[in-house]
C-alpha cells in the first residue's frame, strides 16, 4: 500500500487559541474534544463511585446520608453511560471514520461541532444538579416514577439535561450514519469497510431508534409532575410500570449502543496483533445486525419481577437468550482469529484480550439473570451490579483502553511508554476483578443494590471489593499520565505503527494531515 | 474561509452551533427555574429562545448563501437528503413513544385496573369499570365529554390531506419551472396548514370550555389526548414556518428544477405532519 497520500497544503488561519476549540469543523478536533470530555466524565463519575465504595467499606452509615448516597449511585450512573462511554465512543467514531473509509471529514461538520458542543452545557446542567435545593436526583438512573417525582428542584434539570444529551447523540448518530453511507472512497463497498465503521454504522441505528424514546418518556415525566397528567399514575387510568417498559425500549438497545463500538474496536484490533486477518468477517458484520435486532425485542428483561402476564415473561426469556447466538459468533470468531496467529502482546493487545475473556464472564451473568426463576431471586441484587460492570467496565471501557493505546501513536505521531501501558493494563485488570467479582457472591447472597448500608454478613466481601475500587480508580492516574507523556513527545512512531495494521487509516502519515483524505484514495 | 476537499464541501469553522448550545442551555435554565416556582425564570427562557432564533436564522443565511453560491456538489446535496430522512426517523420515533403510551392505557393499564387483572382491580380500586375514554379510578379532572370526531377533526383531515396534495402539484410546478405556479401552490398549501391550526386552537377551547370539560388533566383521555395532539400541533406550526420560508426563497428565484433540495425536505417533513395526523385520527379521535 502506498504511504501518505496526504500532504499538509494549507495550514488555514483557524482562529488561535481556545476558540479554535470551539468553532471547529474538523473531525480529527472534534473528536479530540469528544475523547477529552468523555476523560474528565470519567474522573468526575469515577470520584462518585468512590464515595459510593467507601460507604460501603463497612455495614452502617459511616460518612455520608442515605439520600445523598442514592444520589451518588444515580449520578455516577447518568454521568458514566451518557457522559464517559458514549462520547467516548462518538469520539472516536469522529476519529477514524473518514480516516477508515477514505474522506476528507464528517458529512456535516457544521452539525458536528454541534453535537459536540451541546455536551459540556448537558453536563453542566446534570452536575449543577448536586447543589440545588433537595439535592442530586436519586431515584437511580433508570428514573422510574413515582419515587422520581420526588426529587427536589433538582427535577427539571435532570430531564432537561437528557433532552439536552439526547439531542447530542441524535445529531452525532445521523452525522455518522451519513458520512458512512454517503463519504466513502472509490471501491470501498459495504462489505470492505472496516468491522469498526459497520459496527458505528448499525449503532449510529439504534441511537436514532431509541434515544427519541427516551426523550418521550422523561417528557411524560415532566408533564406528569407539572402540568397534571397521569401517564404513570393508576389513579388516572395510566400506570407506573408503562415508564418502565419504554424506558427499558430505549434502555436495552443502549446497552448495545455502549457495547457494539466495543465489538468494533476489539475486532480491528486483535488481527493486528495476531498478524491474521479477521475470522468470519461477514458472519461478524450478520451478527452485529442481529444482535441489534434482538435488542429491540428484549427489554422486559429488566421487568422480571413488576408481575407481567406469563407469556410476556417467556417471550422475553427466550428472547434474551438468543442473543447469546450472535454473540457467540463474535466470540468464537475473535479466538478462531488468534488460533495459530503469529501473536505479540502489546498494551492494546492485552486489553482487547482482557476485553474477551472478562466480557464474556459478563456475558454469562446476564444469561443467568435472563432465566426468568432465577432472576426473581438476583433482581436488584449485587449480582444485577456485578453483571453490568463486567460487560461496561471490563468490557466497554477496557475497549476504549484498547482503542486509545492502539490509535495513540496514529493520532499525536508518538509512540506511548510501552511499559507503562502494560503495567495499566495489569493494575486495571486485577483490581477491576477484585472489585467486582465479589459483588456476584454478595448478590447471590441477597444483597441489594442501592443501599447505603448493609447485614454484618457482607462485610468482608464489601471491604475486598471497596479496596479493589479505591485501587482501580488510583491505577486510572496512571492511564492519564501516559496519555499526558504521549502526547509531549516520545519516540516517533511510523505512518503504520503495527506491523501487523491492515487499513487506509495507517496509510496516513502520524499524526495524520488536517484533512484526511483530500483526494479520496483508490481501494482495491 | 473555505476550502473544497475533492470536491466535497467542507466549512472551516462555525460559531453558530456554540451560539445554539447557550440559547438551548439558557432557554432550558429558564423553563426549570420557572417551573421551581422561580419568578424570572420565564424571562431567561425568553431570552435563551432568542438566543436560539439568532442562530436559526444566522446559520440558515449561511447555507442558503452557500447553497446560491453553488458550493454544494450532489455529493453534499446527497448528504443533506440523507440528513433529513433520519431526522425524520427520529421524529417518528419520538411520537412512537406517546402512541405507545395510548396503546399501553388502552390495551393494558386500563383493563387491568377495570378487573382483567383481578388482583389490582381488588386492592387498588374495586368497583372501577374499564372503559375507553376514561380519566381513571379517580375521576381526575372530573366528568368530561368528547370532542365529535366527524366535525373539526375530519375537516382537518381533510385540509391536511389535500395539503399534501398542494404541496405535491407545487413540486412539479417547480420542476416544469413554472415560477407562478409553483409560488401559487405553495400559499394555497400555507393556507391549508394555517387553516389546520386555527380549527386546531378553536378545538382545544372548545375541549376546555365548561361544556366539554376536557383538559391535560382529564386522567389518561386527557393526557394522551393532548400530548398527541400538541406534539402534533407544534410539528404544524414547525411545518409551516419551514413553508412560508421555503416560498419566500421561490419567490426570490431559488432553486432549479432539478437542484432543490430545501424544498424537498420541507415537502417531506410536511408529509411527515401529515402521515402522523392520520394516526392520530384514527387512534386518538376514532378508535
Ligand atoms: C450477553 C447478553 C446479555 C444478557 C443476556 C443480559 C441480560 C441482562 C438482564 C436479564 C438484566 C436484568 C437484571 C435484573 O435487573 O434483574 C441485565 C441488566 C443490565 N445489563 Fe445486561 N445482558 C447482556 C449484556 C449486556 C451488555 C453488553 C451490557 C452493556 C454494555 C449490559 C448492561 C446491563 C445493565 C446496565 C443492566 C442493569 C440495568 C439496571 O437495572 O440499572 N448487559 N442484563
Ligand atoms: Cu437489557
Amino acid at each position: 500500500m502506498s504511504t501518505a497520500t496526504a500532504h499538509d497544503t494549507h495550514h488555514e488561519h483557524h482562529p488561535g487559541g481556545l476558540l479554535r476549540w470551539v468553532f471547529t469543523t474538523n473531525h480529527k478536533d472534534i473528536g479530540t474534544l469528544y475523547l477529552i470530555f468523555s476523560l474528565v466524565m470519567l474522573f468526575i463519575g469515577g470520584a462518585m463511585a468512590m464515595v459510593i465504595r467507601a460507604e460501603l467499606y463497612q455495614p452502617g452509615l459511616q460518612f455520608v446520608d442515605p439520600q445523598f448516597f442514592n444520589s451518588m449511585t444515580t449520578m455516577h450512573a447518568l454521568i458514566m453511560v451518557f457522559g464517559a462511554i458514549m462520547p467516548a465512543f462518538v469520539g472516536l467514531a469522529n476519529w477514524l471514520i473518514p480516516m477508515m473509509i477514505g474522506a476528507p471529514d464528517m458529512a456535516l461538520p457544521r452539525m458536528n461541532n454541534w453535537s459536540f458542543w451541546i455536551l459540556p452545557f448537558a453536563g453542566l446542567m446534570l452536575v449543577s444538579t448536586l447543589f440545588m435545593e433537595g439535592g442530586a436526583p436519586a431515584g437511580g438512573w433508570t428514573m422510574y416514577p413515582p419515587l422520581v417525582l420526588q426529587t427536589g428542584d433538582a427535577f427539571p434539570f435532570l430531564i432537561f439535561s437528557v433532552h439536552l444529551l439526547g439531542i447530542s447523540s441524535i445529531m452525532g448518530a445521523i452525522n455518522i450514519i451519513v458520512t458512512i453511507v454517503n463519504m466513502r472512497a472509490p471501491g470501498m463497498t459495504l462489505m470492505k469497510m472496516p468491522l469498526f465503521v459497520w459496527t458505528w454504522l448499525i449503532t449510529a441505528y439504534l441511537l436514532i431508534a431509541v434515544m427519541p424514546v427516551l426523550a418521550g418518556a422523561v417528557t411524560m415525566l415532566l408533564t406528569d409532575r407539572f402540568f397534571g397528567t397521569s401517564f404513570f399514575s393508576a389513579a388516572g387510568g395510566g400506570d407506573p410500570v408503562m415508564f418502565q417498559h419504554i424506558f427499558w425500549f430505549f434502555g436495552h438497545p443502549e446497552v448495545y449502543i455502549m457495547i457494539l463500538p466495543a465489538f468494533g474496536v476489539v475486532s480491528q484490533i486483535i488481527p493486528t496483533f495476531a498478524r491474521k486477518r479477521l475470522f468470519g468477517y461477514s458472519s461478524m458484520v450478520y451478527a452485529t445486525a442481529s444482535i441489534a435486532f434482538l435488542s429491540f425485542i428484549v427489554w422486559a428483561h429488566h421487568m422480571f419481577t413488576v408481575g407481567m402476564p406469563l407469556t410476556g415473561e417467556l417471550f422475553f426469556m427466550y428472547a434474551t437468550m438468543l442473543i447469546a447466538v450472535p454473540t457467540g459468533v463474535k466470540v468464537f470468531n475473535w479466538v478462531s482469529t488468534m488460533w495459530k496467529g503469529a501473536m505479540t502482546f502489546e498494551t492494546p493487545m492485552l486489553f482487547a484480550l482482557g476485553f474477551v475473556v472478562m466480557f464474556t464472564i459478563g456475558g454469562f451473568s446476564g444469561l443467568m439473570l435472563a432465566i426468568t426463576p432465577i432472576d426473581f431471586q438476583y433482581h436488584d441484587t449485587y449480582f444485577v451490579v456485578a453483571h453490568f460492570h463486567y460487560v461496561l467496565v471490563t468490557g466497554s471501557l477496557f475497549s476504549l483502553f484498547a482503542a486509545a493505546y492502539y490509535w495513540l501513536p496514529k493520532w499525536t505521531g508518538n509512540m506511548y511508554d510501552e511499559k507503562l501501558g502494560k503495567l495499566h493494563f495489569w493494575l486495571s485488570t486485577i483490581f477491576v476483578n477484585i472489585l467486582f467479582f465479589p459483588q456476584h457472591f454478595l448478590g447471590l447472597a441477597g444483597m441489594p443494590r442501592r443501599i447505603p448500608d448493609y447485614s454484618v454478613q457482607f462485610a468482608e466481601f464489601n471491604q475486598i471489593s471497596s479496596l479493589g475500587g479505591f485501587a482501580f480508580g488510583l491505577t486510572q492516574l496512571l492511564f492519564v499520565y501516559i496519555i499526558w507523556k504521549t502526547v509531549r513527545g516520545g519516540a516517533k512512531a511510523t505512518d503504520r505503527v503495527w506491523e501487523g495494521a491492515e487499513g487506509l487509516e495507517w496509510t496516513l502519515s502520524s499524526p495524520p494531515p488536517y484533512h484526511s483524505f483530500e483526494t479520496a484514495p483508490e481501494v482495491k | 474561509m473555505t476550502s473544497t476537499s475533492g470536491g466535497y464541501y467542507v466549512p472551516h469553522g462555525s460559531h453558530w452551533p456554540i451560539i445554539g448550545s447557550i440559547g438551548l442551555f439558557v432557554m432550558l435554565q429558564g423553563f426549570g427555574n420557572y417551573l421551581n416556582g422561580d419568578g424570572i425564570g420565564g424571562t431567561i427562557m425568553l431570552v435563551g429562545f432568542l438566543i436560539l432564533l439568532v442562530m436559526v436564522f444566522g446559520w440558515f443565511r449561511v447555507v442558503i448563501n452557500e447553497s446560491e453560491a453553488g458550493t454544494y456538489n450532489t455529493q453534499v446535496d446527497r448528504s443533506f437528503r440523507w440528513g433529513m430522512s433520519w431526522f425524520i426517523f427520529s421524529e417518528v420515533m419520538f411520537f412512537a413513544a406517546f402512541f405507545g403510551a395510548l396503546y399501553y392505557a388502552r390495551v393494558f393499564s386500563v383493563p387491568w385496573l377495570g378487573g382483567a387483572d383481578p388482583g389490582t382491580n381488588e386492592v387498588l380500586w374495586s368497583g372501577f369499570e374499564a372503559a375507553w375514554p376514561t380519566n381513571g379510578p379517580a375521576q381526575l379532572g372530573g366528568e368530561f365529554n368528547l370532542l365529535d370526531p366527524w366535525k373539526i377533526p375530519a375537516l382537518n383531515t381533510l385540509l391536511l390531506l389535500s395539503s399534501g396534495v398542494t404541496i405535491t402539484l407545487a413540486h412539479w410546478a417547480l420542476k416544469k419551472g413554472n415560477r407562478g405556479a409553483l409560488v401559487m401552490w405553495m400559499l394555497a398549501t400555507i393556507a391549508l396548514g394555517a387553516t389546520f391550526l386555527g380549527f386546531q386552537v378553536y378545538e382545544y377551547q372548545e375541549a376546555y370550555s365548561s361544556h366539554y370539560n376536557l383538559t391535560l388533566e382529564s386522567g389518561i383521555y386527557g393526557s394522551t389526548f393532548f400530548m398527541l395532539t400538541g406534539f402534533h400541533g407544534m410539528h404544524v406550526t414547525l411545518g409551516t414556518i419551514m413553508l412560508i420560508v421555503i416560498t419566500l426563497r421561490c419567490m426570490k428565484g431559488h432553486f432549479t428544477a432539478d437542484r432543490h433540495f430545501a424544498f424537498e425536505a420541507v415537502a417531506w417533513y410536511w408529509h411527515f405532519v401529515d402521515v402522523v395526523w392520520l394516526g392520530l385520527f384514527i387512534f386518538v379521535y376514532l378508535l
